[in-house]
């Protein structure tokens, strides 16, 4: 089993991203589930959505509390949620930022970390920061979880509401070549 | 009976797709092919006749659609429909339900075999628009068939399977699919469609109505008023009742057997009443209803890795309460946890629980027992809840039980 929790904001298609990543992973002849977060969901709002998948069929219908991995679609996140929350250890952070590694918002549990200049892009590509498509292309280049052409697919099943699929195609692509991948070497606890 | 071997073997092609529990339902509802649909959308639930009508708006669905006022006016227009032979759908939930309880009663009385999704969802006040078991449990006994889906694949499955059952000529009763809010409705996964040639050969010829079809050449009443205590309106009065409760009884056979069908037709096999998991050889179980049962089986899972012999029982036929069916599954079982999604304000404990003790008294001896209570207003119920109400239940078998339910999200 492999668990993913996005973090975003109203607005950004976290809750879309869960359920483009579910597809394509469909795609590739896996098991998977995604359940958005409940609320009265309104644009600029902290929201996170959950994603499973497996080799098998998956049972659990609920929320997520322990993620393998985090994609955050929202730069400035971080400073009123805690996103690390029950992270996994060894475990990933794919982050929409334009800062360098050293100045990003980390915590003990992180062992990848993908960062991707997502809101950038998106203000060329969508001329609007709607980060999600572009982040799905981090989370594949950073991970491996799910494959490029596997997302292409799943995108143009898809239907968007803010822009073309032309547009969000070309959001992912940018997304994967445009993320750097970092491991952070942590000294063994004595 | 070889061609049934010949359909297990070989079970028909399906699309494989990605979709929301709501949208499933409105795929499962497309292929029944039902001649009428009336809506009034309300969360959680909208998106689910939100698809119904995508699906007629783009010819994919032969029907006519009612937008009403209200849900009282929805399952009024369905009435009409169903009289005059249709088969007819809506869903709705909380609130709505509310507003279309005096048709709703109505429905049940007059044998209209209507199919309904209730996309559950808590009770207000407090004010919630998230899920829970509340609105589903409040109009359990009015007649209706009841059941309930744990996964987005049984949702599309029963779906279709619904009016099949509902149109049963020993049956003729409306039937309530319920899926939980959000964590089912809004909860994408993958499923298996059907073909539509299979699922109409499934179906079968159409006869809905046959007693009382309505007919402008033919002008009749319906629903005479009845009753009294004088004459012959008591014992005609007693007569639609005993019907009403035969056509439930008879509900259980039919379930069984329509479930039993789809299976050998679509490969896909539900426990039609109740469903017992890694039952065999359990000292203790717990039961669960709806969506909170995956999570529920993969702690008993885990309680089964560390030497715990606990089993799980899964109601899916709610409405009637498949009384039977639960005697066997409980027949060795010396302790019982029973988890509930929703509230039984009158006996302060989760109402699936006050049901179970009837159940427990027909055993002849005594099974210590609890009610524990969770998910609601669309709180999670995760494997570290159903871990606690594992060990509980266990607890029950040295140390007598409390008569106060276990909030589970209490702490949360």
């Amino acid at each position: 089993m492999y668990e993913v929790r996005f973090h975003g904001r109203g607005g950004q298609g976290a809750v879309t991203a869960a359920a483009m990543l579910a597809a394509a992973l469909l795609e590739e002849g896996k098991y998977a589930v995604s359940i958005p977060s409940f609320g009265f969901e309104r644009r600029g709002a902290p929201v996170v959505s959950f994603l499973r998948c497996s080799d098998k069929p998956i049972r659990q219908m609920t929320n997520i509390y322990a993620p393998d991995c985090l994609i955050c679609v929202d730069p400035t996140l971080t400073r009123s949620v805690d996103i690390f929350a029950g992270l996994k250890p060894g475990g990933t952070l794919v982050q929409a930022t334009n800062k360098p590694l050293a100045e990003v918002t980390l915590a003990p549990n992180v062992a990848t970390v993908g960062l991707c200049d997502a809101i950038g892009i998106a203000l060329q590509v969508f001329k609007k920061p709607i980060t999600n498509t572009l982040m799905l292309g981090a989370f594949a280049r950073t991970t491996g979880v799910v494959s490029l052409e596997a997302l292409k697919r799943s995108l143009e099943d898809s239907d968007f509401r803010d822009a073309g699929l032309k547009q969000n195609l070309l959001a992912l692509e940018r997304g994967y070549n445009e993320t750097t991948v970092h491991t952070i070497e942590r000294r063994a606890v004595a | 009976m070889t061609t049934a071997t010949l359909e297990k073997q070989t079970p028909a092609k399906q699309k494989v797709m990605l979709v929301e529990g709501n949208e499933a339902a409105a795929l499962g509802v497309a292929l029944a092919r039902p001649d009428m649909v009336a809506v009034y959308p309300i969360t959680p639930q909208s998106s689910l006749v939100e698809h119904v009508a995508k699906l007629i708006a783009d010819g994919r669905m032969d029907a006519d659609i009612v937008d009403a006022e209200g849900e009282h006016s929805v399952l009024s227009v369905l009435q009409g429909g169903s009289l005059a032979g249709a088969r007819t759908y809506t869903a709705t939930c909380g609130p709505g339900l509310a507003f279309m309880f005096e048709p709703y009663f109505r429905t049940s009385g007059m044998r209209l075999p209507i199919v309904m999704s209730i996309v559950t969802r808590d009770g207000i006040t407090p004010q919630s628009v998230w899920g829970g078991h509340q609105d589903a449990m409040t109009v359990r006994e009015v007649g209706w068939v009841q059941v309930y889906c744990e996964t987005v694949q049984e949702v599309l499955d029963t779906t279709i399977m619904a009016f099949k059952i509902a149109e049963h000529h020993d049956v003729m009763l409306p039937v309530n699919v319920c899926l939980d809010g959000n964590y089912l409705s809004y909860g994408t996964s993958r499923v298996e469609l059907p073909d539509q040639a299979e699922v109409d050969a499934f179906m079968g010829d159409k006869n809905v109505n046959w007693h009382v079809a309505l007919d402008p050449l033919r002008p009749m009443a319906v629903d005479p008023l009845t009753g009294g205590s004088s004459g012959r309106g008591p014992s005609t009065f007693v007569r639609y009742r005993k019907g009403q409760c035969r056509g439930m009884q008879n509900s259980l056979r039919v379930i069984e057997e329509v479930h039993e069908e789809w299976a050998n037709r679509f490969g896909r096999r539900y426990a039609p009443l109740v469903e017992d998991y890694r039952m065999e050889d359990a000292d203790y179980a717990i039961m669960t209803l709806g969506s909170m049962s995956g999570a529920g089986k993969d702690a008993i899972d885990e309680a089964r890795d560390a030497g715990k012999k606990v089993g799980l029982i899964k109601i899916k036929t709610f409405s009637p309460f498949p009384v039977e069916a639960l005697m066997k599954s409980l027949r060795n079982v010396k302790a019982l946890g029973v988890v509930d999604r929703s509230v039984g304000f009158r006996w302060n404990c989760g109402p699936m629980y006050q049901e179970t003790l009837g159940v427990l008294y027909r055993l002849g001896r005594h099974v210590p027992s609890q009610s524990f209570i969770g998910g609601l207003a669309g709180a999670d119920i995760t494997t570290t809840h159903f871990h606690r109400v594992i060990d509980e239940t266990e607890a029950l078998l040295s140390t007598p039980a409390s008569t106060e339910p276990v909030w589970l999200n209490e702490k949360d």
